[in-house]
């Protein structure tokens, strides 16, 4: 109990900074609205690929842009450590009794709380411009679970990493050089059977493209309970795993000291 | 009654090869202000660190409050208070937020939360900005939110990093008066890491001064600066010519030893500064020696400082950024 307050009180000053900081919340808010007009006018022609069975542009897409968004808000979750790190608010919380967790599932459930608000808003666009959601609205909440989960595992990784260099430069050269290759290996942007195999083989153990099939069967097709439920089985074991090594880089950083 | 803070041998190198503390022992007593005094990388805010349980020794031992750093970590933790160096606050939050967060961390909650956030705030002089983002504070004001923060849960134990760093004279002083305050009144032990001497001169009843990782010399500032027995006699010569000579002169003046000559400068150490100066002033005028000035110096911590660590304090200041840069 006293865990879970110690975490909340962390995630708490997350969401007091995206609403205080007008500026901040906007572009919060405003990045899922460009991502899914610039990726679906860029990517339209794809519906013409002969092979392509996705339906409409915007049925295929849907998916793909809610879980590349959640990787990509989720990647920068490691910075409020290093300021903490940098700035003595860790030095205070870890001379205190409080949970030694708190700080990394703070910052996940506050990453997590940002994916869903981003998630809701680009089902919500999509469906203005005409996206059809088969599954039905139980279908759309299993996308926003997968891209929850995946959210979930890459705060845990950034954090982890976040505590293990100590240095802003090194997170956002991480998420950079992450986000594009883990996306264009997915189902995200492209038909799987419409990318070279050795990408197909790729995407099999791509945390991403689990994501993207599930989420995909889930809200725009007839849902594939086989293909749904294992690809939600290695998600959260990817999340707990991601959780570990969060936690494993924490004692390290605190041994160094 | 167990002192309430006591470290034994405490060592702590950090890769590849710094090592911070060589061997540190210290008692302090419980509510009393004891100093650690030191220049910048003697190894003050290591010594904090591992009484804090922040970072592990490598070897030795210390309890804190009656718990043992390395056995019961959290023990010691739920008995002290830290205010590190750096500041600590979250500058995005208020003033209100960051204790609120504070108490948490110590389990406080609901209602007794609330009022005691309400005393500290008015306690510290934060009521009217207690709703501003800490980042709007003047460093005055970070400071007493900082140690605002490190009272909410009433520690028997606080740790004061550098505390007056960085702060203007007058925001000095009124740190001062807090933390006398606190052991006098509040019955909490304090242990003041400070590279100024005249603050751990005027605040701290028990002092040890580190150097390279270990205490170099420890006592009250008095008694530190009476082993050096005495006062120094400094006498400006008109001019340099025979100053060798008036050197001479002065060793036959009673009361006068350790007489050292530097250009036009003659410095003798008196046994009682007061009553030599008379004699010193005769013997001049007595073979026509013309001074331009005689000043009379009680010894400083500097002068401690000098002796224990066989360097001065602003030369081991200068040489350690010399090795950090």
């Amino acid at each position: 109990m006293t865990a879970f307050r110690q975490s909340w009180q962390v995630s708490l000053r997350g969401i007091r900074v995206l609403v205080r900081n007008p500026a901040f919340l906007g572009i919060t808010l405003t990045q899922p609205i460009i991502w899914l007009l610039l990726f679906g006018a860029l990517f339209k022609a794809v519906t013409q690929i002969p092979g392509f069975d996705g339906g409409s542009y915007i049925d295929f897409l849907t998916p793909g842009i809610v879980v590349m968004l959640a990787v990509s808000s989720a990647g920068w979750t490691g910075m409020g450590l290093i300021e903490d790190i940098n700035g003595g608010v860790m030095d205070r919380m870890l001379a205190s009794p409080a949970w030694r967790g708190a700080p990394n599932a703070g910052l996940v459930a506050y990453a997590v709380l940002t994916i869903v608000l981003q998630s809701v808003l680009i089902v919500l666009l999509a469906l203005v411009l005409g996206a059809h959601y088969t599954g039905g609205v139980g279908g759309v909440l299993l996308l926003i679970l997968v891209a929850a989960l995946l959210g979930a595992a890459f705060a845990s990784l950034s954090n982890g990493v976040a505590v293990l260099a100590r240095q802003r430069e090194t997170l956002i050269g991480a998420v950079s050089f992450v986000l594009l290759p883990l996306t264009f290996l997915s189902a995200a942007l492209m038909q799987q059977s419409l990318v070279p195999a050795w990408i197909r083989t790729v995407a099999r153990f791509n945390p991403v493209n689990w994501a993207v099939q599930a989420g995909r069967s889930a809200a725009m097709q007839k849902i594939d309970w086989g293909l749904v439920g294992t690809r939600i089985g290695l998600l959260v074991a990817f999340a707990l795993l991601s959780a570990m090594f969060a936690t494993r880089a924490f004692t390290r950083y605190q041994r160094s000291l | 009654m167990e002192a309430a803070i006591e470290a034994n041998q405490l060592c702590k190198t950090y890769p590849p090869a710094v090592t911070a503390l060589d061997g540190l022992s210290l008692s302090v007593e419980a509510a009393t202000i004891f100093g650690l005094l030191g220049p910048n990388g003697a190894g003050k805010s290591t010594t904090v660190r591992v009484l804090s349980t922040l970072t592990r020794p490598d070897s030795g031992s210390a309890r804190v409050a009656g718990a043992d750093v390395l056995a019961d970590p959290v023990g010691v933790r739920r008995a002290i208070g830290m205010v590190g160096q750096k500041h600590g606050a979250d500058p995005q939050a208020t003033g209100r937020e960051n204790l609120m967060l504070q108490g948490e961390f110590y389990g406080i909650t609901g209602r007794e939360l609330k009022a005691r956030i309400t005393q500290a705030l008015e306690r510290f002089d934060l009521t009217d900005v207690a709703d501003r983002a800490a980042k709007t504070y003047s460093g005055g004001m970070q400071r007493r939110l900082d140690i605002a923060m490190g009272l909410l849960h009433k520690p028997r134990v606080l740790f004061l990093d550098e505390p007056t760093t960085g702060l203007d004279p007058e925001a000095r002083v009124q740190m001062w008066h807090e933390i006398e305050r606190l052991a006098a009144e509040e019955r909490i032990t304090v242990l003041l890491t400070t590279h100024y001497l005249e603050e751990a001169d005027r605040l701290a009843s028990q002092l040890a001064i580190i150097d390279r990782g270990r205490v170099v010399a420890r006592g009250t500032p008095k008694d530190l600066k009476n082993e050096l027995k005495g006062d120094t006699v400094q006498i400006e010569l008109a001019d340099a010519e025979d100053a060798g000579g008036h050197a001479g002169l002065l060793g036959r003046v009673g009361g006068l030893s350790e007489i050292e000559l530097d250009g036009r400068t003659l410095r003798a150490r008196a046994e009682d500064g007061g009553a030599a100066i008379p004699a010193v002033l005769a013997a001049l005028e007595a073979h026509g020696v013309k001074a331009t000035s005689v000043t009379l110096a009680r010894p400083s911590l500097d002068d401690v400082y000098l002796r224990h660590a066989g360097r001065a304090f602003n030369q081991a200041d200068s040489e350690h950024e010399e090795v950090a840069a």
